[in-house]
């Protein structure tokens, strides 16, 4: 005999994006220039398949001068920044000045490192101190650390490999690192679909820190479309 | 020394390797009861509406049809819960009372980020094994606040918020209806909107809707909002059907028990074992 009715199967049992763990499939990058940094990144966080929050902020304050990208776990990287900013206001108020950017990036490698096997998390601290100026320090999944003179991570950095080594020069001004990062960023969130949203981006230099958001709808202009 | 011997209290898992060797044999593990829910969580004017869902399921089993996902965390915090409930009625009810010991000793109001931070240092040192998502809402010194927090302890904030099974129903209505600055009236139907799209379009939600506002100064619980699920056609007097209603066609009588002797007879029990 036939079913009369169409029979629905249970969509919560077993593997269900309600039961995923939340990550940050990502772009992320930084760029040094000449007293300062600028840093970029997507804003799609992904639980699975759907997308928990699609103007996330992946750009964590450390200090009033540094700032972090996160990639990985986005529980995870929010423990540490959570980590790293607690240790830099201690630290702070010991050194009676802006801490150095070295210092909040070994403080993150010490965590990532140190926790390796219990944490997926792929980081980029940048900012500026006065003694040397604005800085890059990546700090990848196994807890190294490596100063570069601009850095990109997460998921979305390996379709734009290509375009930043093409592009990227030593001594580019302020604007031209922006222009750098937005147009980098926007490449990689239109190949990489664990990519996209807005771009956020920060600056940070003598003067102070200034955000800004492009809208996905105002990406820059990309040839061929 | 004893498993019970450390200080400190909080969950244990030891449970957890019995129950994977259980499984191991072919035993069929009992599942937690969970809520397949819709929670939702909504930022207006001047405070946050908070929605649920009433539904608790336990596998494909609707276990209670009115149950409350809409937790007490302070007078001016509320937060809904989704994922097994007995995870998120205990977390819950321990940073309430964390908050509660903070107002007896600071005198002050609690603040929404006090209670986002408890309840993330807690999922995350758990490391995802307590299954809580929950939506976090509330007015404080700083105006209203709205938050998601994930099982393994992240944390997001945003205008407006869904989660559980029913989220992607719920977040349909949201991202075609919301704009900025609502008034109160026209938060409460949206909430109640999106959380009746999780009713009607999700297996793992149903029941009633239940709604929480809360505004500076002043929070409003309103159990049962919205009734979508009356039982229709039932007498208010309640139904009697005359004996004899159900006519009976054949009976038969069993003994269901038979009675072994407790001290063993030698002698008797040849002849005690069958009638």
């Amino acid at each position: 005999m036939e079913e009369p009715y169409t029979r629905v199967s249970m969509p919560y049992k077993g593997s269900h994006f309600t039961n995923e763990e939340h990550m940050l499939g990502t772009t992320i990058m930084a760029v040094e220039f000449e007293g300062g940094v600028v840093l970029g990144a997507d804003s799609r966080t992904t639980t699975g398949v759907y997308i928990a929050n699609r103007v996330s902020d992946k750009i964590t304050p450390l200090s009033e001068r540094i700032y972090c990208c996160r990639s990985g776990s986005a529980a995870d990287t929010q423990a540490i920044a959570d980590y790293v900013r607690y240790y830099l206001s201690i630290h702070q108020l010991d050194l009676d000045d802006l801490p150095c950017v070295k210092t909040a990036a070994f403080i993150c490698r010490e965590l990532c490192y140190s926790n390796k096997d219990r944490l997926l998390a792929g980081m980029i601290c940048a900012g500026w101190d006065p003694l040397y100026g604005g800085q890059v320090y990546t700090v990848p999944l196994g807890g190294t650390i490596v100063r570069q003179p601009y850095s990109i991570g997460g998921s979305g950095s390996t379709y734009i490999y290509g375009f930043c080594d093409a592009h990227f020069r030593k001594g580019m001004s302020r604007e031209e690192c922006i222009e750098f990062t937005k147009k980098a960023v926007a490449l990689a969130m239109t190949r990489d679909g664990s990519s996209g949203g807005v771009i956020r981006l920060v600056v940070v230099d003598k003067q102070g820190v200034s955000r800004e958001m492009i809208a996905g709808n105002q990406l820059p202009v990309i040839s061929a479309e | 020394m004893s498993q019970f011997d450390g200080a400190g209290g909080g969950f244990q898992f030891d449970l957890l390797e019995r129950n994977e060797k259980l499984k191991e044999k072919g035993y069929r593990v009992p599942v937690a009861r969970k809520t397949g829910t819709t929670i939702v969580g909504l930022v207006f004017r001047e405070g946050v509406v908070l929605g649920a869902d009433t539904r608790a399921t336990s596998d494909t089993t609707v276990f209670d049809k009115n149950c409350e996902k809409i937790h007490y965390i302070a007078p001016n915090i509320y937060c809904c819960g989704a994922g097994t409930a007995a995870d998120t009625e205990n977390t819950t009810a321990l940073v309430s009372s964390q908050l509660q010991l903070h107002r007896l000793n600071s005198g002050r109001e609690s603040r929404v980020t006090t209670a986002l931070t408890l309840l993330k240092r807690m999922l995350f040192r758990y490391q995802g094994y307590v299954s809580a998502a929950l939506v976090l809402g509330g007015v404080d010194f700083y105006g209203p606040h709205l938050y998601t927090v994930y099982p393994h302890g992240s944390t997001d904030r945003l205008p407006f918020v869904t989660m559980g099974s029913g989220s992607l129903a719920a977040m349909s209505v949201f991202e075609s209806k919301y704009k900025d600055d609502m008034s109160r009236e026209e938060a409460e139907k949206l909430v109640y909107e999106a959380i009746s799209a999780g009713i009607y379009n999700d297996l793992g939600s149903g029941g009633n809707v239940d709604l929480c506002v809360i505004t500076r100064g002043q929070t409003e619980y309103l159990r049962g909002y919205a009734k979508e699920n009356e039982r229709k056609f039932r007498k208010p007097q309640g139904y009697s059907f005359p004996i004899g209603t159900t006519s009976i066609l054949s009976s038969t009588f069993e003994k269901s028990f038979v009675p072994t002797p407790l001290v063993s007879d030698p002698e008797s029990s040849s002849t005690m074992a069958v009638d």
